[in-house]
Formats: structure tokens, C-alpha cells, sequence
């Protein structure tokens, strides 16, 4: 049994009235990738950005390597550290070139000192083949070098969970691929990350578990050959017959 | 052949020039007309006289363009403080969280206030009744109260134009410095104010142009700048051309800062239509 790095109970979320998350339960071990499937307005991104602590959570306790993260007087800039995320729309900072975008977190809230961050940051952005654009100005860049940036930026701040939101949607199709590439990478290397995604064949490849959501709740999770191949759940069914239609699988 | 073809030449294109033309000669009409009337008015003479007497003007220029340097030195001073002092409220009204609701209070409050209040009426009950206070050195220069005066006023405008600034970043800006770990005032200083300023420069230096034309109210004080000089020439000379001199001398300072403020927001203009492929 591999150490957990995740856990989530009885997770529950409103905006208003509007109750998007319904009782979440859900347990990710260190090094697990797990991704979440659902039509958007499920959940899922709020899911992820109640992890992060982005959305202050109405029920339910969030525990990260141990530590209830969700408990009164956790400091969440902590917290946050050791919790990277990605968000759909890159959200770079568009007043600064790429390198300061990534040596941002790691200055400020590690206090590293700038040499030794840019040497740090210049050491990810050479993995991902970004090391020519690391004086670029975020606008300068392609959407797939953009979200490939904000990877590396997440990266800096070497947190032990990634939660990664749909993070190829706002990108043109022929630039998928290089940052789907960039996240096998990552899993390849013992990453333990939650991601949102549409794509249900990089679904398929890259996570250990699949997780149904619908309607704010857990409504099926298991291997993807058995989720996305033969899914138990006839909602499951619906939806994944939709995504086939669209020709998305 | 065509007139876009006529134009590529280097001939300039007839339907341009008509329009040139026209706009010209309404011009002249308009104004003609106008400055006309006015000089055939039966007062005309005595106004030339009494506002537009070249030896007046020629006699009292330098004297109230040393005078002015005054005036510099209180919207430089000033401005400096409303920069930093302005930021310090917006800042303060941006703050989340009920614990710190007294601090957004006390922002909105003086924002409300000092935006209510005449600026001659800040001046005065400063100048006056600070040093009836009794608290502080007698011999406190006046000009630091008409300071201190202006500062407040115009903080309280220069903060609402720093706040539409900070409420014109899209939240996700904050969201992705908070989710990297930066405290909240963290992610201010260094993602959402720097980008939030360069957006509200122009307005700010619209702010300021008021700025330095309000210098004259210190003068309510007893300070003496451009314009108290003037009152005093015109008491000497019997004559209001002074006036009219310290009119150039303001418009010479203010009307270019008008037309960078223009180029400004024009630049902005074209650079967002060209960043949004």
C-alpha cells in the first residue's frame, strides 16, 4: 500500500444556491494520476480549486500528506505551496517575461535567492524545450507554450500534488499534443496529479484511475479500461456515448 | 483611372482634399465670426486696454513666471504623496474578510468626504486651523498646509482611479499568484498593481493636470504664487492683463500633458486591438 497523498471527505460546495459539489469522497496515493471525466458544469474544476483552496469548501474536510488542510487556522499560503495547479485560461502574468513568471513564487514565498532561482527556472524551462523563450513576454508565445510555461511555473514551487484544469481546452488542436507530451513526462516521473480533462484518449493513456463526475458527485471511478471501456454506470454510458458522437474518443 | 490609384501615386487623393478644404474654411468662418463680433463690440477698446496691455504683459510676465516655480514645487510635492498616499486607500478598500471591514470603512469613508468637500474649504480650515491648534511650530511654512491640503483632496480621487485600475484584473490574476502561495498583499505588490497601474496612467494624469491647476487655491492661504503675484500687479497697475498672463502660463504647462494623455490612451488603444489575435 503506497503512502496516500490525497484525501477528501464528504466534500460539499454552493455558490448560492446553486450546489455544485454533493458529497465528494475520494482518496489519490502519492504518484497516482487520476483523472476527472465529466460534462462541463459537473464539478470538476470546482473540485480542483477547493483542493487548492481557491473556493473556501461549505462541509467536508480536505487532508494533504496528512494534514488537514481544511481545519481552522491552517495558513493557506502554506498550504498552497505543496498544491500546484493549471488553469484552462494559462493565466500567466502578462507584465513579465517568462523567467519572472517562474522565479515569481519561488523568490517571494521561498525566499530563494534570485541566481539560484533562475538557474532553477532555466533548468525546467530546458526540459520542456522552452529554454529560447524564457526572456519572451507571455503574449509573444503560442497557447501551447503558454500553458507549457505555466506547468513549469506550477513546477518551481516542486509541489507534491499537481491538479491540472482542463488544461488543453482553450488551446488550437495542432498544439495538444506538446503539452499532453509535457504531462505524460510528468507522470512518467512519479508526479502524483489530478486532472480535469476532456481528452479521453490521453484519459485512457495516462491515469491509473478514471473518475466519473456528474451532478457534483462521484458516479463511477475505477481503471480506465474498465470507466472508459466497459463503464458499470449507465450515466457513465450516456456520457461517454455523447464524447464518442462528438468524436472525442 | 482609379482614385486609390491616383493615391499609391503620391498625388493626394481629391475626395481628401475637398474635405481639408471644407473643414478649413469652416473653421475660419466660425472663428471669424466670432472674433469679428467681438472686437466690434462698443466695450472692445477699453477690454484691449485694461486685459490685453502689451507693456503690462511684457512688464509682469517674468515676475509671475518666477512666481510660478512655486506652483511647481507644491503639485511636484504634492503629487508624489497623492501617488503613494492614493495607492495606500485603494489597497486598503481592495482588503477581503470580515476582520478587516473598519479599514475598508475607514478607506470609503475618506474617499466619500474628502470628495465632498470644496478643496478651498480642506485649504482653509488647515491653514488656519492647524497653526490655531497650538501644536505645532508657528513659524510651519504656509505653503505645507496648502500641501498637505491638496494631497488629501486629490488622494481621494487618485484612489478611485487606482481602484477601477485593480478591479479591472481579471480575478484568475490573483487566484493564479494566491494558488503559487503568495499572500494576498504578495500577489498585489508584485501580479496585480503593476499591471493595474499601467492601465490607469492616463486617467491619473488627467488628476494631475487638475492638480496643478488647484495650486492657485493656496494662494487663499496667503501663500504667494502665480497668482497671488497677479492679484498683487493688478492692485499696482490698475490693470488685469496679469491674469490673462498667468491663463498662457498655466495653459502652456497644461495643454501638452492634455495631448500626452491623449497619445496615451491612443497607444493603449492600438496596442490591445493588436494583442488580440
Amino acid at each position: 500500500m503506497t503512502a496516500e497523498a490525497l484525501r477528501i471527505e464528504g466534500l460539499h460546495k454552493s455558490f448560492g444556491r446553486l450546489e455544485v459539489l454533493r458529497g465528494i469522497d475520494l482518496v489519490v496515493a502519492e504518484h497516482e494520476v487520476v483523472c476527472l471525466i465529466g460534462a462541463s458544469g459537473s464539478g470538476k474544476s470546482t473540485l480542483l480549486r477547493c483542493i487548492n483552496l481557491l473556493e473556501p469548501i461549505d462541509a467536508g474536510r480536505i487532508v494533504v500528506d496528512g494534514e488537514e488542510i481544511t481545519a481552522d487556522g491552517v495558513p493557506l499560503d502554506r498550504i498552497r505551496r505543496h498544491i500546484g495547479i493549471v488553469f484552462q485560461a494559462f493565466n500567466l502574468f502578462p507584465h513579465m517575461s517568462v523567467v519572472d513568471n517562474v522565479t515569481l513564487a519561488p523568490r517571494k514565498v521561498l525566499k530563494t535567492p534570485r541566481a539560484q532561482a533562475e538557474a532553477e527556472a532555466s533548468d525546467l524551462l530546458a526540459r520542456f524545450g522552452l529554454s529560447d523563450k524564457r526572456d519572451e513576454l507571455p503574449d509573444r508565445l503560442s497557447g501551447g507554450q503558454q500553458q507549457r510555461v505555466a506547468i513549469v511555473r506550477a513546477l518551481a514551487m516542486q509541489p507534491d500534488i499537481l491538479l491540472l484544469d482542463e488544461v488543453t481546452s482553450a488551446l488550437d488542436p495542432e498544439l495538444v499534443a506538446e503539452v499532453l507530451d509535457v504531462i505524460r513526462e510528468l507522470a512518467a516521473s512519479g508526479m502524483t496529479m489530478v486532472i480535469a480533462t476532456h481528452e479521453m484518449g490521453f484519459a485512457r493513456d495516462i491515469a491509473d484511475r478514471v473518475c466519473f463526475i456528474d451532478a457534483g458527485t462521484i458516479c463511477e471511478i475505477g481503471p480506465p479500461e474498465q470507466v472508459l471501456g466497459e463503464p458499470r454506470e449507465p450515466r457513465t454510458r450516456q456520457f461517454l456515448q455523447r464524447i464518442i458522437g462528438a468524436g472525442r474518443l | 483611372m482609379t482614385t486609390a490609384g491616383r493615391a499609391r501615386r503620391g498625388r493626394p487623393d481629391p475626395r481628401a482634399v475637398r474635405s481639408s478644404v471644407i473643414a478649413l474654411l469652416s473653421t475660419l468662418v466660425v472663428f471669424g465670426t466670432i472674433g469679428w463680433i467681438v472686437v466690434n463690440a462698443p466695450g472692445w477698446p477699453d477690454v484691449q486696454e485694461s486685459f490685453l496691455n502689451r507693456e503690462v504683459f511684457v512688464e509682469s510676465l517674468p515676475e509671475l513666471v518666477s512666481a510660478f516655480a512655486v506652483n511647481v514645487v507644491i503639485f511636484m510635492t504634492a503629487e508624489v504623496l497623492i501617488l503613494i498616499f492614493g495607492l495606500l486607500l485603494a489597497i486598503m478598500r481592495s482588503t477581503t474578510g470580515p476582520v478587516l471591514l473598519p479599514i475598508r470603512v475607514m478607506a470609503t469613508i475618506y474617499a466619500d468626504v474628502f470628495r465632498a468637500l470644496p478643496g478651498l474649504l480642506v485649504i482653509y480650515v488647515l491653514g488656519f486651523g492647524i497653526p490655531a491648534l497650538g501644536l505645532v511650530d508657528p513659524k510651519t511654512p504656509t505653503i505645507l498646509y496648502g500641501i498637505l491640503g491638496l494631497t488629501l483632496i486629490y488622494s481621494a480621487y487618485v484612489s478611485e482611479v487606482y481602484r477601477a485600475g485593480i478591479d479591472s484584473i481579471h480575478p484568475s490574476q490573483a487566484a493564479a499568484a494566491r494558488s503559487l502561495g503568495l499572500s494576498h498583499l504578495q500577489a498585489l505588490r508584485h501580479v496585480v498593481v503593476p499591471q493595474a497601474v499601467r492601465r490607469v496612467i492616463p486617467p491619473l494624469l488627467n488628476d494631475f493636470i487638475g492638480l496643478q491647476k488647484d495650486t492657485v487655491l493656496v494662494s487663499a492661504i496667503g501663500v504667494v504664487e502665480i497668482f497671488r503675484t497677479a492679484q498683487v500687479l493688478q492692485y499696482a497697475t490698475f490693470n488685469f492683463t496679469p491674469y490673462v498672463a498667468v491663463a498662457l502660463v498655466f495653459m502652456v504647462v497644461t495643454i501638452p500633458l492634455a495631448r500626452l494623455t491623449d497619445w496615451l490612451v491612443a497607444r493603449d488603444k492600438r496596442r490591445a486591438a493588436s494583442s488580440s489575435r
